[in-house]
């Protein structure tokens, strides 16, 4: 069953049209990379997926609900209560130590526990790292710690801008990983990349070229191998 | 953890915390310092003022009217000279500052040994009475307190026995008849008394009593056999600068309602005082000399004015400079504030995080500046007053609304940029 489906979705920003008439159909538990080159829509995509913009035309439906019309402050309660983000540059608050960058999302989603989020760091292998700033975490923690703060609100997708742009290869492998094991316990992952490698990780993979998809491939025959070789970094 | 995130905050934005407080300590100190000057203002300046001269003048009630109507001087109408006490028993008595019963008559002045007979007007009073009240109040009064301003060659008679036969002479009579301090002259009045008296000073007053004898008031009582009796009183007051109801009040006090009635007649209207005054002197018309009560009024609510434009003023400066500190702030960490929105923070939750950094921050900065402002009051106080400013406690509150407003008018521009403030075009990099 589909939770999240875009129908005829277009975004014009003047005379440019950032997407096209797009459809796209994504079932629960399902892992898709959608790929492209810059400037082909895959951010504009991400944003109207993630709540936090919405269609020039056409319809988003999320969890059964159209989303496309809805106003801001829906948007923003809509995107806390489904969605999870990642983004490439992390953005973690510096001020905050680990445990508390992931306390922020449960303070805004409902109420702040503290062993709940510690759970979540550990789940991303930080425990042991809770308590420090960002600052004092490498790329690829800052990155995990994102992760756990996605996930502390259970969100019904995962959304990923390029989580793994800024890690080496060890870190995309643990990124990886995680992302894996998610995809184990049933979330559903949606990934914006680059790299060819993390998109052929997915089960399903689109391309995107000037607003529109031009390619929709099923991984699902060589999903677990690419993965395997991936996680294992 | 919403407390958290704004010690936080502080505790990171300390640079820029604390030029927001220094201008809150700065708009807060100058509000502080002239609020409260302009609420303990009054007095002073009044006081101040009082170096002008009585501003009431008590008649007889007929030779008021015989004034008023027809320009005509009576002499046969007095007042008693024990009413005048009375005038601090009134319910506005505290403000009055000075008074003086004088006795206004003519009299024949000769010099032994000179060819000098004229007639001359001859005003006694009380020089520097100590009088103790009926209330065991003690009190000094007199026309030398009304009139700090005269010239005197010489020295000012006093109340003692040895004075009872000594004049002043306003210096016109003197130069016209060329008396000096000193010279013995003989006073006559119509019923033939006679006294011998020494010039002990020469003033100079710049009006028409320079043409007069000045004596103390038995004196005056004796020559012209009119023991007790007073023509008019003299009244220094503490005043509160007439508004819309005193001039009512002033016009027709039976035209207020009861309510008006009790405002006007608890408030230091001159006119409420000379009401007050007409109780109890007895055949007394009390009138306000209005130029010298106007320009109190006029010159009290001028330095009311200014002290208000100042704190105005100041307040509006303390609005744009906070607003420029805390939109610059806003700006620098809207890529903290855009992903707090992007993590299901509603755009109020995020203009409450933010007011409460700026009014805990303006609240320290406020709690400062309102001590600096009560050290500026008495420094203003001191230097302009020689006196102290009274603090008023309910400028604490008056500043408390001013800084609650300036902080949320400066905070205007950071929260309509934090409304617009959209998750993606912070969180991309773009």
């Amino acid at each position: 069953m589909p939770i999240l489906e875009l129908k005829n979705v277009s975004k014009i920003y003047g005379s440019l049209r950032a997407l096209s008439d797009i459809n796209l159909s994504v079932n629960a538990g399902d892992w898709l990379s959608i790929m492209g080159p810059s400037g082909s829509g895959k951010t504009t995509m991400i944003n109207i997926i993630g709540c936090m913009d919405t269609p020039s035309t056409g319809s988003v439906i999320l969890d059964g609900v159209d989303i496309s019309k809805e106003n801001a402050a829906n948007l923003t309660r809509i995107r806390r209560d489904k969605i999870g983000l990642i983004f490439q540059q992390f953005h973690l608050i510096s001020y905050l130590t680990a445990v508390e960058n992931v306390m922020i999302a449960q303070y805004y989603h409902s109420m702040p526990d503290e062993a709940e989020a510690m759970e979540a760091l550990e789940k991303v292998g930080l425990r042991e790292r809770a308590h420090h700033l960002p600052a004092q975490l490498s790329g690829g923690e800052q990155q995990r710690v994102c992760i756990a703060r996605a996930l502390i609100n259970s969100p019904q997708i995962l959304l990923g801008d390029e989580p793994t742009g800024n890690l080496d290869e060890e870190n995309e492998g643990i990124v990886v990983d995680i992302f894996r094991r998610l995809h184990d316990e049933g979330v559903t992952i949606i990934i914006v990349t680059h790299d060819p490698e993390v998109g052929d990780v997915a089960q399903r993979k689109i391309i995107l070229e000037h607003g529109k998809v031009i390619q929709d491939i099923d991984q699902s025959a060589t999903f677990g191998e690419a993965l395997k070789l991936k996680s294992k970094g | 953890m919403f407390l958290r995130m704004i010690l936080k905050t502080l505790a990171r934005q300390k640079s820029k915390m604390l030029m927001i407080a220094f201008t809150v300590v700065l708009g807060v100190s100058l509000s502080t310092a002239m609020i409260n000057v302009m609420l303990g203002v009054g007095d002073k300046v009044n006081r101040e003022l009082k170096v002008y001269g009585a501003n009431i003048n008590v008649k007889h009630k007929d030779a008021a009217i015989m004034g008023e109507l027809y320009g005509l001087g009576v002499n046969d109408k007095f007042l008693y000279e024990e009413d005048a006490l009375k005038l601090k028993t009134i319910f506005w008595g505290f403000n009055i500052i000075d008074f003086a019963p004088i006795l206004e008559s003519k009299i024949i002045l000769t010099a032994p040994g000179k060819n000098l007979r004229a007639e001359v007007p001859i005003n006694g009073t009380w020089i520097e009475k100590h009088a103790i009240l009926q209330t065991g109040e003690e009190l000094n009064t007199g026309l030398r307190a009304l009139r700090t301003w005269w010239d005197v060659k010489g020295e000012w008679i006093s109340e003692n026995e040895a004075d009872l036969n000594s004049v002043m002479i306003g210096n016109s009579l003197a130069s016209k008849y060329n008396i000096n301090v000193g010279d013995a002259l003989r006073l006559s009045s119509n019923n033939g008394v006679v006294k011998n008296v020494i010039v002990k000073g020469i003033y100079n007053d710049g009006g028409n009593a320079d043409e007069a004898v000045l004596t103390n008031l038995t004196t005056a009582q004796e020559l012209l056999n009119l023991s007790g009796k007073i023509s008019s009183i003299e009244v220094s007051a503490l005043t509160t600068p007439d508004n819309d109801l005193a001039r009512k009040a002033a016009q027709n006090p039976s035209s207020l309602s009861a309510e008006e009635y009790e405002t006007w007649y608890c408030t230091a209207y001159v006119s409420a005082i000379c009401h007050q005054i007409q109780e109890v002197v007895r055949d007394g018309v009390a009138r306000a000399v209005r130029q010298v009560a106007e320009s109190e009024g006029t010159i009290l609510n001028k330095t009311t004015l200014l002290m208000i434009l100042i704190t105005i003023l100041s307040s509006i400066g303390s609005a744009l400079a906070i607003s420029n500190l805390i939109t610059a702030s806003v700006i620098e960490r809207s890529q903290e504030l855009g992903l707090l929105k992007a993590l299901g923070a509603y755009n109020y939750q995020i203009i409450l995080l933010v007011l409460a950094e700026v009014m805990l921050t303006g609240l320290a900065g406020g709690i400062v500046g309102y001590f600096l402002g009560i050290a500026f009051a008495q420094i203003i106080g001191q230097t302009v007053f020689g006196s102290y400013i009274e603090i008023a406690q309910v400028v604490i509150l008056i500043v408390g609304i001013i800084l609650f407003l300036v902080t949320i008018a400066g905070s205007i521009p950071a929260i309509r940029y934090l409304m617009a403030l959209k998750p993606t075009e912070v969180l991309h990099g773009k």
